[in-house]
């Protein structure tokens, strides 16, 4: 359980943390009807005759979302099921037009699976995914735009979602959060869900009961849809510590469903389980069960990109960056994307392109509040810039003002480098000009130098960077200016 | 004059023997003749008459046209007709105008048949009578105070009256079939996916099959031949190419074994029926039919699991008539369960409010297993006792009802009586295979008796074959009822 609970009590509770995942994928139409999902249009614009459920109309199965589905499955070394089977959930709410949701009940298209997950302090747990099953999502109820009506808006209605089901088997808020966190990464890694909270396209619904360490499960409640990080890690907290508390007062935890109140930090009841809705789940009769071919399985292995764990791992043991770093490059496809471009250009210099892609580049991202994606200098730009670094074409130094200018939209580097005369002075000939006129400047310097005062070395540097503005080669200014200050 | 057949009046057509516009303009006529029937919610004259000059005017540009162009014709009320109220016999749908065609209502439009209105149907086909009409009982052309049968009741009576040649029907548990039997007509349920669903307002989905009602076996190839086809916005739609049934009519019919099914002659079938049944399978016989009795041991449970599955379906299909978007809505109502249940109750009538409860207790925790899985295990047993029949049989025959047309209001406050009615047709759609009803004389009591034949899926060729052939011998189909 939470070490923040867990001072007081001699016999420790054990909290029990179960997640639903619901990934949009992203999917140019409904999963059952031809209807577009981009989000944001006007109500009910993207609502086809099926998503309004008319008499009549028919759901056919969007096999895009099938494909999505079977490379998350893949991903997990979960099993596709050859034959699985779309069902009904039947209740009634005005966002849902048929009366019924179709989602995958007794057969999902996704088996069990694991995840590797890495916790903030290195630790790695290996969560059990259940199942993963595809399903419909509802539409919306509007309360804000009608005086004392309620609107409906079917935009979202039909949108294709793959709920992701974990095993009871995370012990604490940090867990659950690294646990989302893995998925998150690992669903826009496989380009099958955009993964915005802010939209909901990426939500979770929270189960969690406490118990003494070794007893059997706790009575569970679950948190609907909590879309953020931040949210989920505070509400489960709250949640646990809102049991034990009760627990410890004799009193006995009621299975419901509870809803997070992010204004005040607690959860709340919803509506309680014992008298929820029977919601009468059968095979849905307009769908055929839905079969997957072993070609088809294979065809979505063949074109699975190298996973996270994976590509951490080897960028540890054949690039030999630092773990921290391979972590950080690997939290997320489009930056390990561009730096692998950068590194293809730049054979053996693994280090030294992680080192400005998690530099320069990040904290640029940072500061304009932008994706890599959007980033206004491409990997092979960079590449450009890091080449020139290593031809000893300009210094560290110069590559970062280069690197500002580039940022700021003044062109590529050769470019900036030409316009700016920023070449540096490799040339011996100039440099030792440069030097002598230092030396010839500071006398008294030179003097106590000789005298043995080594230090001053780093003055002299200073006085020659500054003579040359910066465009001194470091190493070669350092070696002829101890020839120099060396009397030779 | 009995009514011509489709292949006459595409000749006439042909030949310019009479216009389309003639032919609706005589077909409207007799609807109005036989108004007191009932057998049309709906009729449209003036969008008939103008579909009719549309096709007149192709064919007097020289267009190729197909067989069905110009011949007039009638939907069941179940089909979604772009703009055209479609109610399907519901006071729910009073008001419902779809902004799309079914699928058959689309390949008949593109075939040039012009549809003169909307049949008469139990309300969302839930019947075998037509009295569960919102919109009135029909009548039966051969006896004023006879039922025509259901749920496609007013499609039946429609074209036994003349008023059309045929008709579209959709046939659930018997809903093509009895009608056809009890109003003397021929009656075409094809193979479950051969014909789309889609616009066909659904009662339960994997039993539901569109079909079509017409006087003669040649007339159904015409038009089943026009709406048979895979269409990809059913899933359930079958992706084989449809032969065309009409080039097979006319194929002898010797060697063709018929399982006569022992069960299908139990106790509740009355005699007369039985022995049309029997006779009709002897002209069969004398064109060379060899008749084989057969027995279908689970055949006395179809009726059993036809009413869970059915319900339980329906209970689920029936869920998005809440009066949010479409259909009816209680007026003045105090809260979102008064709006769901007080337009429900309003809406539905209640032969559907009883399948709606039925269905929903089937699929309840802890009656699911008792009830629908078991259904489903029963009826992949019927299913079996058909595949191991044909094994050693082409076809299997029957009366298609066991009573001939029964009294308006004799069995409409028995609810089990009036399910028995269907006790030889349901087994069909629970294993999905195609059958016709096909006249075959009149019982003592001067109605008509149809006899069933059912062929192993996607045999409906062989079907229309020997239905056509009893029709090359005998005249039944061509008796008209006293107008």
């Amino acid at each position: 359980m939470n070490a923040s609970s867990n001072d007081s009590a001699a016999p420790t509770w054990q909290a029990v943390i179960g997640l639903e995942i619901h990934a949009q994928l992203s999917t140019a139409s409904k999963l059952f009807s031809g209807a577009a999902t981009a989000y944001g249009a006007e109500p009910n614009t993207q609502a086809s005759l099926v998503d309004c459920a008319l008499p009549g109309t028919l759901p056919v199965a969007n096999r895009e979302a099938v494909r999505k589905a079977i490379q998350f499955g893949l991903a997990i070394g979960a099993t596709v099921a050859p034959h699985s089977v779309f069902a009904r959930k039947n209740y009634f709410y005005p966002d849902l037009p048929k009366g019924y949701q179709i989602s995958q009940y007794e057969l999902p298209v996704v088996g069990r699976g694991t995840l590797a997950v890495r916790l903030d302090d290195g630790r790695v747990i290996h969560v059990e995914i259940e199942r993963a099953h595809l399903e419909e999502d509802a539409g919306k109820s509007v309360h804000d735009a009608f005086h004392a009506e309620t609107g409906i808006d079917l935009n979202r209605a039909g949108t294709p979602l793959l709920e992701i089901v974990s095993a009871p088997v995370m012990n604490s808020a940090a867990e659950a959060v690294a646990y989302m966190r893995t998925v998150h990464t690992l669903v826009r890694w496989l380009g099958i869900c955009d993964g915005n909270m802010q939209e909901g396209s990426f939500r979770c619904d929270c189960n969690v009961s406490v118990r003494r360490p070794g007893a059997a499960l706790g009575t569970r409640t679950e948190i609907k849809n909590v879309n953020s990080f931040r949210f989920v890690e505070k509400a489960i907290d709250y949640e646990i510590e809102r049991q034990i508390r009760a627990l410890e007062n004799g009193e006995t935890i009621v299975q419901e469903t509870r809803l997070y109140d992010p204004a005040r930090h607690q959860t709340r009841p919803m509506r309680s389980k014992e008298s929820a809705d029977d919601y009468r789940y059968f095979p849905d009769p307009d769908l055929p069960p839905l079969t997957i071919a072993p070609a088809d399985i294979e065809h979505e292995r063949a074109r699975l990109p190298e996973l996270p764990q994976a590509r951490r791992q080897r960028y540890v043991d054949e690039l030999g960056l630092p773990d921290a770093d391979a972590g950080q490059l690997c939290a997320d496809r489009a930056t390990t994307d561009y730096f692998e471009a950068v590194l293809a250009e730049l054979p053996g210099q693994a280090k030294l392109c992680a080192n400005w892609v998690l530099g320069e580049v990040a904290a640029n991202l940072n500061e304009a509040g932008i994706e890599i994606d959007a980033a206004p200098v491409a990997a092979s730009a960079l590449a450009q810039l890091l080449t020139r670094l290593r031809e000893g074409i300009i210094s560290g130094k110069i590559a970062k003002d280069v690197f500002a200018a580039m940022w700021a939209g003044q062109g590529d580097a050769d470019a900036i480098i030409d316009a700016r005369g920023l070449k540096q002075i490799s040339d011996t000939g100039a440099l030792g000009a440069a030097i002598d006129a230092v030396l010839a400047e500071y006398p008294a310097q030179l003097a106590d130098y000789r005298g043995g005062n080594e230090k001053l070395l780093q003055f002299f540097v200073g006085q020659v960077m500054k003579r040359t503005r910066g465009q001194a080669n470091p190493q070669q200014l350092n070696d002829v200016l101890r020839q120099k200050l060396a009397g030779s | 004059m009995s009514p011509a057949s489709i292949a006459t009046l595409a000749a006439d057509l042909a030949a310019g023997r009479c216009s389309a516009e003639q032919l609706t303009e005589q077909a409207l006529a007799r609807a109005q003749r036989a108004a007191h029937l009932n057998s049309f919610i709906r009729v449209d004259a003036e969008a008939a008459l103008q579909a009719a000059r549309a096709v007149d005017a192709r064919r007097a540009l020289g267009h190729e046209l197909k067989a069905l162009a110009g011949i007039p014709f009638a939907h069941k009320d179940i089909f979604c007709t772009k703009g055209i109220t479609t109610t399907c016999g519901s006071r729910m749908l009073e008001h419902f105008v779809p902004p799309y065609d079914a699928q058959v209502v689309e390949r008949l439009g593109r075939a040039g048949a012009v549809s003169i209105g909307k049949t008469n149907m139990d309300e969302f086909a839930m019947g075998s009578s037509n009295e569960n009409s919102a919109y009135g009982a029909v009548t039966n052309p051969w006896g004023s105070a006879r039922v025509p049968g259901g749920s496609s009741g007013g499609s039946a009576a429609a074209v036994a009256a003349g008023i059309v040649p045929f008709a579209t029907g959709t046939d659930t548990g018997g809903s093509i079939r009895q009608p056809a039997a009890f109003c003397g007509v021929t009656g075409l349920k094809p193979t479950y996916g051969r014909v789309s669903r889609y616009g066909m307002i659904a009662y339960a989905s994997s039993l539901d099959c569109a079909g079509v009602l017409a006087r003669s076996a040649a007339d159904c190839a015409r038009v089943f031949d026009e709406i048979a086809g895979f269409d990809a916005r059913d899933a359930t739609s079958v992706d084989r190419a449809a032969d065309r049934t009409v080039d097979a009519l006319d194929q002898p019919l010797a060697g063709l074994r018929i399982g006569v099914a022992r069960e299908y002659f139990g106790s509740g079938v009355q005699d007369g029926v039985a022995a049309r049944t029997h006779a009709a399978l002897r002209e069969l016989e004398q064109q060379g039919a060899v008749l084989v009795d057969i027995t279908l041991p689970s055949a006395h449970h179809a009726i059993a699991a036809y009413y869970v599955i059915a319900p339980a379906e329906a209970s689920s299909n029936l869920a998005r008539y809440d009066g949010v978007r479409y259909g009816h809505r209680s007026a003045d109502v105090r809260s979102l369960d008064e709006l769901y249940s007080r337009s429900r109750a309003e809406g539905f009538g209640s032969e559907v409010q009883r399948r709606i409860l039925v269905g929903t207790y089937a699929l309840s925790a802890g009656y699911y297993d008792a009830y629908y899985l078991r259904a489903q295990k029963v009826r992949r047993l019927i299913a079996n006792d058909f595949l191991g029949a044909f094994e050693s049989v082409d076809l299997i025959a029957g009366p298609t009802a066991p009573t001939t047309a029964f009294g308006l209001g004799e069995k409409s406050g028995d609810a089990l009586a009036m399910y028995a009615a269907d006790v030889n047709t349901v087994a069909v759609n629970l294993a999905g295979l195609p059958a016709i009803s096909v006249p075959a004389g009149f019982a003592d009591d001067g109605l008509p008796v149809g006899l069933q034949l059912i062929a192993p899926a996607f045999a409906e060729a062989r079907l229309l074959n020997t239905a056509h052939a009893l029709q090359r011998v005998a005249d039944w189909h061509l008796q008209e009822p006293a107008a």
